[in-house]
């Protein structure tokens, strides 16, 4: 039974792979791939006192001594990597994960930056949680930590968070993730409210009364399962309110996790008009269909659901044609008393961050997404939507750079696993695309570079 | 001019006629005030006025009541409520009722914009609006006028910039018709939550932050801010308010030398206005106050009897 792995899974820690070697960086004749500034080329690219000092063709940049020379021949190059979408369960939660577990499992998944969501113990709905996230994360985290604040008190979509206040400690947007704002009134009054602020609204766009107890998608498999279905519709509804409640205040609006066709049809038509509005695609939601519920593993239990393969097909087109902006992990660490228990019962969602690499790699390999695509969609989109002055390898910017061994065949075992969670589908199976480099700052916060 | 229900309906000679009236009325007022007499100015002996208020205020019908006075007429004060019967019949049966006994002007207030329009139609004495919903506040509108003109000497060409809940502020539309017809320019300042939908229409700029505003006023006027249940959903809490929209200290140091400020009442001490500034000498709050008092004199005596202040204008012209 699947659960046994679960037990298994979380049981083993301690995984290595972290260093923290700095200084002086020459990568030599790596595919060097930086959307924002068009660059897709073999060549040698040199970190210096953590910012990104140079990038010349092969054999160009000299050595010099001290320099820790990669030969990157055969790898990817990039931006380091974003993640928009991440739970960092600290305060409150830390049994399932924390901010320095977290970090150190997207470092090891290529994320140089993430960004966190609000619904921990307490909710960020104050500048007091925000500024102590920011504090702890400056303290031990391995990546960049940018924070999602809530939009209303305590998630419970009933008054205005202390926007202004979050901001100005620190927090980039804000959400409700997970708890959907179902007061339309509300939601227009918060996307007002944070253009004083010039911060985009992040919205988990469901229907709560009709996704209500559902625990996967609504189909005649949900029927012969005898789970509750969670219709389409749920999300459709919400997207298509988000638009015109976009349309109404030209807030920008970023639209997580779609899951359904139709749902992107309503972003397609927003985008066509104009609206500040874009939208993620996690890496279940471009890869997995319903048709994995078969097994009852909690491990497929997210919020939205799997959907079916038709959905699967136009999101993969979305994120090929950028109508889909950018791929966010949504890593939602749930420990065994989460997961482990009846299929009603159990937590939503997965962790992500070590496997979402390898996972959409596969559609760059299969040829449907080109490799600048791929790379915008996890560097200069978020960083775009996020407003941070990121996701690109321009000369004198921070020197956050991933660098992929994209032909490498791997499979994501517990013992690598960075993150205090284990409730992932992913496990033990091929993947192929694997990170062996990630500078936050110029500093290698991973590192499997032989 | 039969009413005066709106600030927008009043012409630019108009208004200058009743800031006259005003301002010639000023040091009769003072004087009398001083030597402790009322019916300081008899333009409307023998006068009755009602004061019919629909919604509860205090500072507003205490001016009218006072203005009554001292033009010697008699103030009948009527609170009704809104809420015993059908909106539409209570006003009409009310407004009836009253007409009937005879009085010669009505000060209305209603929490229903439109409703002094609606009764003007159904009354043949003169109506005042003394506020309808967030649609106008036309007497508050011409002594703020006042009190920036006894101040600045002129409002055309000056900035003036309105902080608050604009879009559920009867005074602030108010101010912003008559400062505009007097050549001012106006900007107002708000979280977009306060703000009414394209603020623009209302021939207004707008800022969400006081800071990019507040170094080019001339005058800034600060509104009530009032944390109820519905409006959590506006803002967040009042000390987020007061940290980014209130005229603090930090903020007013801001403002260029001359600048003065206004608030209509009662002050929210902390929220959108700090004491300290409340009480600085840049703060005319109290001149607002007794020019209030001026100003609906002047209002009253030209609906009730213009013959006859114009006769007092014209022999107590030098006051």
């Amino acid at each position: 039974m699947e659960t046994d792995n679960l037990m298994k899974n979380a049981q083993i820690k301690s995984p290595g792979g972290l260093s923290e070697n700095s200084g002086s960086i020459l990568i030599r004749g790596a595919r060097i791939v930086d959307p924002a500034n068009r660059l897709n080329f073999e060549g040698d690219l040199w970190v210096d006192d953590g910012k990104i000092r140079a990038i010349e063709k092969p054999g160009a940049i000299p050595k010099l001594p001290g320099m820790w020379v990669i030969e990157g021949k055969g790898f990817i190059a990039m931006p380091g990597l974003i993640d928009l979408h991440v739970h960092l369960r600290e305060p409150g939660l830390e049994y399932k994960e924390s901010i320095e577990t977290g970090t150190r499992a997207a470092a090891a998944g290529g994320f140089s930056s993430i960004a966190c969501m609000a619904n921990t113990n307490p909710v960020n709905d104050t500048p007091y949680v925000t500024a102590y996230i920011r504090e702890k994360a400056k303290a031990v985290a391995a990546c960049k930590v940018h924070i999602v604040g809530a939009v209303t008190k305590g998630l419970k979509g009933e008054e205005l968070a202390e926007i202004g206040g979050m901001v100005r400690e620190g927090a980039v947007a804000i959400s409700d993730d997970g708890m959907p704002v179902m007061n339309s009134y509300l939601m227009r009054k918060a996307m007002d409210y944070a253009k004083a602020f010039g911060i985009p609204v992040i919205s988990h766009a469901e229907d709560a009364n009709l996704v209500g107890k559902g625990v996967m998608n609504e189909s005649a498999l949900s029927n012969e399962l005898g789970l509750r279905g969670i219709p389409a519709a749920a999300e459709e509804i919400m997207i298509a309110r988000e638009v015109a409640l976009t349309r109404l205040t030209r807030c920008p609006v970023h639209i997580q996790h779609i899951s359904t066709a139709i749902g992107l049809e309503h972003i397609r038509r927003a985008k066509q008009d104009g609206l500040p509005i874009t939208a993620e695609a996690s890496p279940h939601h471009l890869t997995l269909t319903e048709e994995c519920m078969r097994a009852y593993d909690t491990s497929y239990k997210m919020s939205p659901p799997l959907r079916t393969e038709k959905d699967v097909e136009a999101l993969i087109d979305g994120v090929k044609t950028g109508l889909i902006d950018a791929i966010a992990t949504d890593h939602a660490p749930h420990s065994l008393i989460d997961k482990a228990v009846e299929f009603s019962e159990a937590s939503n969602g997965i962790i992500g961050l070590q496997t979402a690499v390898p996972v959409t790699f596969e559609l760059v390999n299969k040829g449907i997404v080109s490799l600048d695509r791929w790379v915008e969609s996890f560097t200069v989109a978020p960083a775009k939507l996020l407003n941070l002055a990121l996701g690109t390898l321009r000369i004198g910017a921070p020197a956050d750079l991933t660098l992929l061994d994209p032909k490498r065949e791997w499979s994501f075992t517990p013992e690598m696993n960075h993150s205090k969670s284990a409730n992932s589908p992913f496990f033990g199976g091929k993947l192929r695309g694997k990170v062996l480099l990630t500078l936050v700052n110029g500093v290698a916060k991973f590192s499997e570079v032989e | 001019m039969k009413h005066l229900l709106a600030a927008a309906d009043l012409s630019p000679e108009e208004i200058r006629f009743l800031l006259n009236a005003a301002k010639k009325m000023a040091p009769a007022l003072k004087r009398e005030k001083e030597a402790g007499r009322s019916a300081s100015l008899p333009i409307l002996t023998g006068k009755t006025i009602v004061n019919l208020f629909f919604e509860n205020s205090t500072r507003t019908r205490m001016s009218f009541d006072v203005a009554i006075r001292q033009l010697g007429a008699g103030a009948m004060n009527f609170a009704a409520s809104t809420s015993s019967v059908t909106k539409g019949e209570t006003l009409i049966d009310t407004a009836k009722n009253i007409e009937a006994m005879g009085p010669h002007a009505i000060v209305v207030r209603h929490s229903s914009a439109g409703s002094p329009h609606f009764l003007s139609k159904n009354v043949s004495v003169p109506v005042i609006n003394a506020g309808d919903g967030f649609h106008e506040h036309p007497t508050q509108g011409l002594l703020d006028l006042y009190t920036m003109e006894e101040k600045l000497g002129t409002v055309a060409g000056k900035r003036v910039v309105i902080m608050g809940d604009i879009a559920h502020s009867r005074v602030a539309r108010s101010n912003i018709h008559l400062l505009r017809k007097m050549g001012a320019s106006v900007a107002v300042c708000a979280p977009p939550t306060l703000l009414p939908p394209s603020p623009e229409t209302l021939g207004v700029d707008y800022a969400y932050r006081p800071e990019e505003l507040l170094g080019d006023a001339d005058v800034v006027m600060c509104l009530r801010i009032q944390l109820e249940r519905q409006n959590r959903m506006q803002i967040p809490s009042l000390s987020e308010y007061s940290a980014f929209w209130g005229l603090s200290l930090e903020r007013a140091a801001l403002l260029k030398p001359g600048c003065i400020i206004l608030h209509p009442g009662p002050v929210n001490r902390g929220v959108e206005l700090d004491t300290e500034v409340a009480d600085g000498p840049r703060s005319v709050i109290l001149d607002q106050v007794f020019n209030g008092v001026l100003v609906r004199m002047a209002v009253l005596a030209t609906l009730v009897d213009r013959p006859k202040l114009e006769k007092w204008l014209a022999t107590n012209g030098n006051g």
